[in-house]
């Protein structure tokens, strides 16, 4: 005999009262994607502008932290799956309609790329580390140098990247200012959650992750040009947030109901406190009056606004993807 | 050939026959369902309306579903049925945060689960589980695209809703009034 016990409530897992099945491992994949995108941005751009040896850092050093941060993210996702052992089928097929699979096809070439981009610049890279007294890695560089010189395609790869390398970088800076931008998109692309269905997200987590590479690189490099740069541009980046923020709550309160309900998880509901104070108040507001009193030549620390906005930008994609679940269309009828 | 359903609101008691028969039919696993009963109460204390309606996926015109599935696995077939082949389902969840009704689940196993319209008995020329063991016969389906069918009378000649038209579906499930 076989018993039955039969469950006729909708009380899935993941389901209800609302949709719950992305958390923390999105959350950071988006903001890792963002990061890596705004470290590469920078690494191109500046290497485009021909300030490769002003800024050795930017160029040279910091996308060695891409390809690490890239695959970290990668295996979040692949951890996210459910179907683990299917993930090839995203390389299978190309779907131009889903942000998921054009993303999916941007990682892979970014990935490439950011790899091969500092193994092309490894003389720089050793002398960068000798000079800081740096040996424990030269096993690394060593490995690296006998890939080079002895197996057949790393040696074509490098050789020819380093050969073609402003090519390269055009295509890499393209291909990271996609990858910006999809991290949003792919939250745009669902319009069953009236808060992410908002063409803002786009330029707006673009914008915050080209704000986490400059934090980045403004914590991590000790050239003091670069640092002052990087926080110039910081804080021009997040006035740009600070406005398509506002832009995107005003934009949900002037929606049709659906999109009101959505504004207001941010004005009065649930997220208020962590949105403003959180994320708009620590992660943006207060790096940005240290950066300014940093630039007035008050001595603050560079690690504290940059790591204010790391972790606001990473807070920012907690809150994005926690309250888009929440936010859902009303049954009215 | 476009199939749909129509179901009385009127006419349901909320009994879960459809539910029940759905999980036997499709060897739904235990906690799961492919459709469910909501129980709509409008007014305020003492005049109240209450209804019931049986949902389930809405066989979308417009599937948001199977627009961000990245491998193509959630996939429209003949007579606009929405299917998810399990073999080509990463398991990512996209297509469950796409629907607006919550139609779709992750199965135990990993792929994503959903109402099928019991195809496999439609093929032969019947009712899908749950219309099929409705007890009021509140539930009806049919090809959409015939004007003769029973499915079209009865949406063109009764008023009808649809659930949350808004966010651009074109759900293929009516609800009569």
């Amino acid at each position: 005999m076989k018993e039955y016990i039969l469950d006729t409530t909708r009380d899935i897992h993941g389901l209800y009262p609302h949709v719950h099945i992305w958390g923390f491992p999105i959350a950071a994949y988006l903001f890792l994607g963002g990061l890596a995108a705004g470290i590469l941005l920078f690494a191109t751009l500046y290497y485009l502008k021909g300030k490769a040896d002003d800024m050795p850092f930017t160029v040279k050093i910091a996308p060695i932290f891409t390809f690490i941060i890239i695959m970290l993210g990668l295996m979040l996702l692949v951890f996210d799956l459910h179907h683990k052992l299917y993930v090839f089928k995203l390389f299978m097929t190309f779907r131009i309609e889903s942000p998921m699979s054009w993303g999916a096809w941007t990682l892979v070439g970014v990935s490439i790329f950011s790899l091969l981009w500092p193994l092309s610049y490894i003389d720089d890279i050793e002398k960068y580390l000798h000079d800081r007294g740096w040996r424990r890695l030269d096993v690394v560089t060593k490995f690296i140098r006998d890939l080079e010189h002895n197996w057949l395609i790393p040696r074509f790869l490098i050789i020819s990247f380093r050969k073609y390398r402003t090519f390269f970088a055009y295509i890499l800076l393209i291909l990271s200012i996609i990858l910006g931008i999809y991290t949003g998109i792919l939250l745009s692309a669902f319009n069953a959650h009236p808060l992410w269905n908002n063409p803002i997200l786009g330029p707006l987590f673009l914008t915050s992750g080209i704000s986490t590479g400059s934090a980045f690189v403004m914590w991590l490099s000790n050239n003091k040009k670069e640092r002052r740069l990087m926080s110039n541009i910081d804080m021009a980046l997040i006035a740009i947030e600070l406005f398509f923020i506002i832009h995107m709550v005003m934009g949900l309160q002037a929606g049709p109901e659906a999109f009101k309900l959505a504004g207001s998880l941010f004005l009065g509901g649930p997220f208020t406190v962590t949105f403003w104070i959180l994320f708009v108040g620590f992660g943006l507001i207060l790096p940005f009056v240290l950066e300014a009193f940093e630039l007035k030549g008050y001595h603050i620390p560079p690690a504290l606004p940059a790591l204010l906005v790391l972790i606001g930008g990473f807070l920012f994609r907690i809150i994005m993807v926690q309250a888009g679940q929440v936010s859902e269309y009303p049954f009215i009828h | 050939m476009r199939y749909g359903m129509a179901i009385e609101v009127n006419k349901c008691v909320g009994c879960a026959d459809c539910v029940v028969a759905c999980q036997i039919e499709n060897n739904v696993p235990m906690g799961y369902s492919r459709d469910w009963i909501m129980e709509h109460v409008t007014g305020t204390y003492p005049v109240l309306n209450m209804h019931f309606e049986s949902q389930r996926c809405n066989h979308c015109d417009d599937t948001p579903c199977v627009r961000t599935c990245p491998t193509g696995a959630s996939h429209v077939i003949e007579g606009g049925i929405v299917k998810v082949a399990q073999d080509d389902c990463i398991g990512c969840g996209a297509c469950i945060e796409a629907c607006p009704y919550d139609a779709r689940y992750f199965h135990p196993d990993g792929y994503v689960d959903k109402c099928t319209f019991c195809d496999h008995r439609v093929e032969e020329g019947l009712d899908p589980a749950c219309v099929s063991v409705c007890p009021t016969t509140c539930m009806h389906f049919g090809d959409l695209d015939n004007p003769d069918s029973e499915i079209s009378k009865l949406i063109n000649s009764r008023e009808n809703f649809t659930l949350i038209p808004e966010a651009g579906t074109a759900p293929q499930i009516f609800y009569l009034k």
